[in-house]
């Protein structure tokens, strides 16, 4: 299966560049404090240095801080915070979808009832109305993301676990005297976890696009370095420094991308058959 | 028609109750808001002493059981009031429908002009696939997708209005030229090129991917094959056959994902300085307006229920599959 798996992924070519381009900046953030021991936010040197023009490599921001410092401590938040708040809207998600594709009947109607609720409020609007009424930190960025995030989990699970619900060997396992938890642990999860890997592999770019924006608003935690704050603090002298904002906006842009080539390269290896069918 | 009116009725009372629920949940937050009301709306009206304070109290029913408070808070919001702003020195309501036409145009303009292009570039993607055009769309779409909007709208801004000066960069109008009529409108036209691009590139990489695969996956199915083999023309099965069927989901999909634009404009109207309401949400959220924060936040969300009747409606009115009952 091993084999079968990382041959179907590698014959997706985006994905395999996605991965590389994944595990250079994974590199890249967690010895953050090699390349830069110094602060990101100490403002050594002039402010509004260009790139390449003898200062640091990606010139400085209005504050005299170094913008690439800024990116490659930058990293660490957002990849951090992307994937705690999609493990959170995971456990969320699959939990809700469980049980009521598991249970169906009142419990089913009343969880996808309020699965709709979270789906019709703006999510964005939620995530930003809910950092700034308790705080910007990166608690509740996280469990900001989270909350607007698990609903299409719930729905993706909760269809899984509907048309499981029936086959044979969750019948024969219900028969044989299994307990429930069993049954939604060790007999339905593990069939239907690729569909589920692949769309939380997609919910981790898309948290990191929305904790750049909120912190781009400025609902940032106050204390990280982030790629949002530093495009949302350079917004106002774009017009006279575009090396302040266009570098951390590149780096969100390439790190998004990769993980979703390497979204689409799990599909491919865990669905074979859909891959197949979208692909014509 | 009764039936039409029927189905009118039962979606206007479910969403009615999908608000109630928001409302409550946005009477949560403000009690949640950092800081006794009371003391914090004396800070706003800057005023401190413990007499105003206690006198706030009683104006606003603070001293009251909470499920009071509730209740009237509940009342207050379907009767459209959405509480005073201190800092503006004026009812929320008021503040917001100002700048709702501004949000409208955007955001309107922003979908159709997603939807139109991403079924344009779905199409032509699937019609060539495989080939070279459906490389590069499929190229464009997963970039546009990963693209963070509110960092394109500064791009935008750099490419035209900065290095090549063709469009204005920001604002809804130019000031001080009183245009009238037909110049007026051009004028805004100019003004909501870059912030409906930047809005809607990312939903246009959405419905180009979904109606790709849409597409695709009708292609495959018996009815076209029997349209094909009686000789209809490669052309009149992808115009009568295939996209006939293969859009509907992808127009359903959109309709119901329109009302998230709204959450975008937030971004968008704080780049472009659009007077919408997006714009005052930014503004509210560095005065730390937490009432007029809230009362967006309802806003949008009755916005997102409006656009999703509207949805259900076309839907039904469209597919004659579809049994109101």
């Amino acid at each position: 299966m091993n084999r079968e798996f990382w041959s179907a992924f590698a014959s997706n070519r985006g994905a395999v560049i996605g991965l590389v381009f994944l595990v250079l900046i994974i590199i890249v953030a967690a010895s953050a404090h090699l390349i830069y021991p110094v602060s990101p936010w100490s403002m050594g040197n002039p402010p509004f240095q260009p790139p390449l023009a003898g200062g640091p490599f990606l010139g400085t921001d209005t504050l005299g801080r170094d913008v690439a410092a800024g990116v490659v401590h930058g990293a660490r938040v957002s990849l951090l915070i992307g994937l705690v708040s999609s493990l959170a809207a995971l456990l969320i998600g699959v939990t809700l979808g469980a049980v009521a594709g598991y249970f169906g009947g009142w419990v089913d109607d009343a969880i996808m009832r309020f699965t709709e609720l979270f789906q019709t409020i703006p999510n964005f609007v939620l995530a930003v109305v809910l950092v700034a009424i308790f705080t910007p930190s990166i608690g509740s960025l996280v469990a900001a993301i989270a909350i607007v995030s698990w609903p299409p989990l719930a729905r993706l699970t909760r269809g899984e676990f509907l048309s499981l619900r029936s086959r044979e060997f969750v019948l024969a396992a219900v028969t044989t005297g299994q307990s429930t938890p069993h049954i939604i642990l060790r007999e339905i999860l593990p069939n239907s976890l690729s569909p589920i890997i692949v769309a939380a592999s997609l919910t981790v770019a898309t948290a990191i696009l929305l904790e750049s924006a909120l912190s781009f608003l400025g609902l940032g935690d106050p204390n990280v370095m982030s790629w949002g704050y530093q495009i949302g603090a350079a917004r106002t002298v774009i017009r006279q420094a575009w090396w302040m904002s266009f570098f951390p906006g590149i780096a969100i842009l390439i790190t998004v991308l990769a993980i979703n080539l390497v979204g689409e390269g799990l599909n491919d290896a865990l669905n074979p058959k859909l891959a197949r069918k979208g692909r014509g | 028609m009764a039936w039409l009116s029927l189905f009118l009725v039962r979606r206007l009372l479910k969403a009615a109750g999908i608000l109630f629920v928001i409302v409550l949940i946005n009477f949560a937050l403000i009690r949640a808001a950092p800081g006794d009301p009371a003391t914090v709306m004396a800070g706003e009206a800057g005023a401190g002493d413990a007499e105003y304070v206690e006198r706030l109290r009683e104006r606003f029913g603070l001293n009251e059981p909470l499920h009071t408070q509730m209740f009237v808070y509940v009342t207050n919001v379907f009767q459209g009031d959405l509480g005073f702003s201190y800092r503006q020195n004026q009812p929320v309501m008021g503040l917001i429908l100002e700048r709702l036409p501004a949000t409208l145009l955007l955001t309107v303009t922003a979908f159709v002009f997603a939807l139109a292009m991403g079924i344009l570039l779905g199409t032509l993607a699937a019609a060539n696939v495989g080939r070279w055009s459906d490389t590069a769309i499929t190229t464009l779409a997963l970039i546009s997708y990963a693209t963070p909007l509110f960092w394109l709208g500064l791009m935008l801004i750099l490419l035209f209005s900065v290095q090549l000066g063709w469009l204005p960069s920001f604002g809804y109008e130019s000031t001080g030229r009183d245009y009238e009529g037909l110049a007026r409108a051009l004028d805004v036209g100019r003004h909501l090129v870059l912030p409906v691009l930047t809005l809607g590139l990312f939903y246009m990489a959405v419905y180009t991917r979904l109606a790709r695969s849409s597409i695709l996956e009708v292609h495959e199915m018996d009815f076209v094959k029997t349209a094909r083999s009686k000789g209809v023309s490669e052309r009149n099965v992808m115009v009568r056959h295939i996209l006939r069927n293969a859009l509907l989901p992808v127009i359903t999909f959109a309709g119901f994902q329109a009302g998230h634009l709204i959450g975008g404009s937030i971004l968008v109207e704080t780049v472009f300085a659009w007077p919408g309401i997006g714009r005052l949400a930014f503004d509210a959220l560095i005065q730390r307006d937490y009432q007029v924060l809230l009362g967006v936040f309802v806003v949008t969300s009755v916005l997102v229920l409006a656009f999703n009747i509207v949805t259900d409606l076309i839907y039904t009115l469209i597919d004659p599959r579809i049994e109101v009952s």
